[in-house]
């Protein structure tokens, strides 16, 4: 990727004194218990009428000091923890942290695992995705309302991923089934299977969904043109994932630096260059289609062998990293999920940072947000797909 | 009988059935909405849950009434009640049977917009008192969305005054059982007419995709945020009451009423009442919702000067067109 320039912006939070100082303003405090902060996220939007006119947001309220207690735990204990994070897709958390440890270890993962891991991303990037599309639609047609048919609809599709899931876990979320050098549960027979027909259903109903969203006229005049994000702000900003392709930019970590078996497989990166709530949801249903085709490519070929590099299946409670640091970032649904670990030689890290791609998606609200009603305002936040675990930790 | 008695029974009649439609309609709109979400909808009460509006009323009863401490109390009540008396006092003059009506007013379709154009106003009063900004925006847009509709709403009923030549619903229905439905003949007038009405009406009785003043995704529940209880519950029944009043409106104004084959009577109306009612929560439970900008658009650039248009070509109809 070339280097991008930084330009100086001016300070979206100063940039209120540009505005009418004699206008009187409506303070609308925007959460942490409003429906549609997808959590516990709050905004001050200072309003002229309906026209937000600033916008300052506040996050923390979820704040658990993961980072902080990743310390405290041994590296064994970690991965159960970091599942809280981004609660919509924890697979990809897991598998991120063990994927910096295994870093600076020097383990290699043994390829059957790879590609365990790669299929488990790309279905929980399905699931999400199509959490994503429910709760947007409630954003844009509320809970008494059409909102509500299309979020009842992805919750059932994404239930069969879940199944899935489970089947091979046991458990529906917060899997732990990542540990350091592989994988804790192999697949079980004839879950390929299983997954083909859910794959089968979920593909032929993404129609219907089109039909309830990108194609319909509301939904059409609902996002398009609303909240426009440049590539450049949005790079400069640090935004990633669907997002940043949504603005044009064709960045993709599951592409440009391959980790699991993605070196394996071609993957087909969906952009679009119109930077709006439209380019967002045209965005996630395309990635939608190419995991499933990503899916349905690798869940035959899963290589035969061990699915952990380590001992297969029980891992030591407690085991040291030699002294070093490591980034390793990964191509979560949300954008560039980056753990950096500072490692000391002893059972527990000595600093462990996550770098979470939804606050980086928040941080561009106060520049896409000024100019908009309060009704896009809702749209537009939904748009980014925050999720506040992640972004508070 | 003595005419008063007369209507007061029959006024009593009226308000008891329509609550009690309203009691089946709550049903109805949710079995609907859970068979299109792939749901059973409700099913623990009574048969096939059909005691679960009731069940609702009684829990909304025993919630404790919170009124904020800074809102004014005399229109915090007021409102409510405002709200439930307009929805209900339009069924006054709905036609229900042939020479059946409580009130048989001369100016009926007059009296039936006179009365929708006040529910803006406890919808107004509610969101004012409460002292909630939620409140207040969703009464803001309100008054936006329920004074521009009123617009079209009025020029599409104009339609079938002015093909019958009567402002008095049961003279309209009378025509219309003797002749042809305003649907049906002149249909190139009749069904533009029904459309816009159709659309107005959404828009009067706050229906997605025009609910914009409740806008529960963005302003947590509009106008009702800070109701609880029974004054909730008023609002509750006054804005399903609205609809299934406007829906038998609109039946008896385009569809004929009463009228039907193998003779006439109040099933008929009660038919298409919950046909139309039906198609209103079908398109609620399918779209999504608009801004209240784009709502005012289509209000002003499209539904207005159609309805003109409309206007026109009846009395156009009317004075050149052939004899019925």
């Amino acid at each position: 990727m070339q280097v991008q320039t930084i330009t100086r912006r001016v300070d979206p939070h100063l940039a209120i004194d540009l505005y009418d100082p004699e206008a009187e303003l409506l303070l609308l405090h925007f959460g942490p218990q409003h429906p549609s902060t997808h959590g516990v996220f709050r905004m001050d939007l200072y309003l002229d009428g309906e026209i937000v006119v600033k916008v300052v947001p506040y996050v923390g309220y979820l704040h658990r000091a993961v980072e902080k207690l990743c310390e405290k735990l041994t590296y064994a204990q970690i991965t159960p923890v970091v599942d809280k994070n981004d609660y919509v897709a924890p697979m990809t958390n897991e598998q991120a942290i063990n994927m910096a440890f295994e870093a600076l270890l020097g383990i290699e993962v043994p390829r059957r695992a790879r590609w365990i891991r790669t299929i488990f991303a790309e279905m929980q990037r399905i699931a999400s995705h199509l959490l994503w599309l429910g709760t947007f639609a409630l954003d844009m047609g509320g809970a008494l309302g059409g909102g509500s048919t299309v979020f009842l609809h992805c919750f059932r599709e994404r239930e069969l991923i879940l199944d899935l899931f489970e089947d091979v876990t046991g458990a529906r979320f917060h899997y732990n089934t990542h540990t350091v050098g592989g994988n804790r549960h192999d697949i079980p027979a004839g879950w390929s299977a299983k997954v083909k027909a859910a794959l089968d259903v979920i593909a032929s109903r993404l129609p219907e969904y089109a039909s309830m969203t990108l194609e319909n006229r509301i939904f059409i005049e609902r996002t398009r043109g609303v909240g426009i994000l440049d590539g450049e702000l949005a790079l400069e900003l640090g935004v990633t994932g669907p997002i940043l392709r949504a603005s044009g930019v064709d960045h993709d970590l599951r592409r440009d630096a391959p980790f699991h078996a993605y070196d394996e497989v071609k993957v087909n990166v969906v952009t679009r260059s119109a930077g709006d709530c439209l380019a967002r949801a045209q965005v996630r249903l395309g990635e939608i289609e190419e995991s499933i085709r990503l899916v349905r490519a690798m869940i035959d070929g899963i290589p035969e062998g061990i699915i952990n590099a380590g001992r297969p299946i029980k891992q030591p409670a407690q085991f040291k990293i030699p002294a070093g640091q490591v980034y390793v970032g990964i191509e979560t649904p949300r954008g560039e999920l980056g753990t950096y670990v500072i490692a000391d030689g002893t059972a527990n890290a000595h600093r462990l940072k996550i770098r979470p791609p939804s606050l980086h998606a928040l941080s561009a609200l106060p520049h896409i947000l000024p100019g908009a009603t309060v009704s896009d305002a809702v749209v537009i936040l939904g748009s980014l797909d925050p999720i506040m675990g992640e972004a508070d930790r | 009988m003595n005419v008063h008695v007369r209507s007061l029974v029959l006024a009593v009649v009226v308000v008891s059935t329509v609550l009690a439609l309203t009691t089946f309609a709550i049903w109805f709109e949710r079995k609907f909405a859970g068979r299109m979400q792939s749901r059973l909808g409700p099913t623990r009460v009574g048969p096939v849950g059909l005691l679960q509006p009731v069940a609702d009323a009684f829990k909304l009863m025993q919630k404790e009434s919170i009124r904020p401490a800074n809102a004014d109390w005399a229109l915090f009540n007021l409102a409510p009640l405002l709200a439930a008396v307009c929805a209900l006092g339009a069924a006054a003059v709905v036609p229900l049977a042939p020479g059946l009506a409580a009130a048989d007013v001369d100016l009926g379709v007059l009296f039936v917009l006179a009365i929708g154009a006040v529910t803006v106003l406890p919808v107004f009063i509610a969101g004012w008192s409460s002292n909630n900004k939620f409140a207040l925006l969703g009464g803001m847009r309100a008054i936006a969305q329920s004074i521009s509709y009123e617009v079209p709403l009025l020029l599409a009923a104009l339609v079938p005054i002015i093909l019958s030549g009567s402002m008095n619903l049961s003279e309209i229905v009378r025509q219309q059982a003797e002749g042809h439905w305003i649907a049906v003949w002149p249909f190139f007038l009749g069904i533009p007419a029904f459309a816009i009405f159709l659309l107005a009406m959404l828009a009067e009785s706050n229906r997605i995709p025009f609910d914009i003043p409740e806008a529960e995704s963005e302003l947590v529940a509009g106008v009702t945020t800070e109701y609880t209880g029974m004054k909730f519950a008023l609002f509750y029944l006054a804005e399903y009451a609205h609809t299934l009043i406007a829906s038998a409106l609109g039946a008896a104004l385009f569809l004929g009423g009463w009228d039907g084959p193998f003779g006439p009577g109040l099933h008929w109306l009660l038919l298409k009442t919950f046909v139309l009612f039906g198609s209103v929560y079908w398109v609620r439970w399918t779209l999504l919702r608009f801004r209240s900008d784009q709502l005012l658009r289509i209000c002003w650039t499209w539904l207005v000067p159609a309805g003109v248009v409309l206007v026109m070509g009846a009395g156009a109809w009317v004075a050149w067109g052939p004899l019925p």
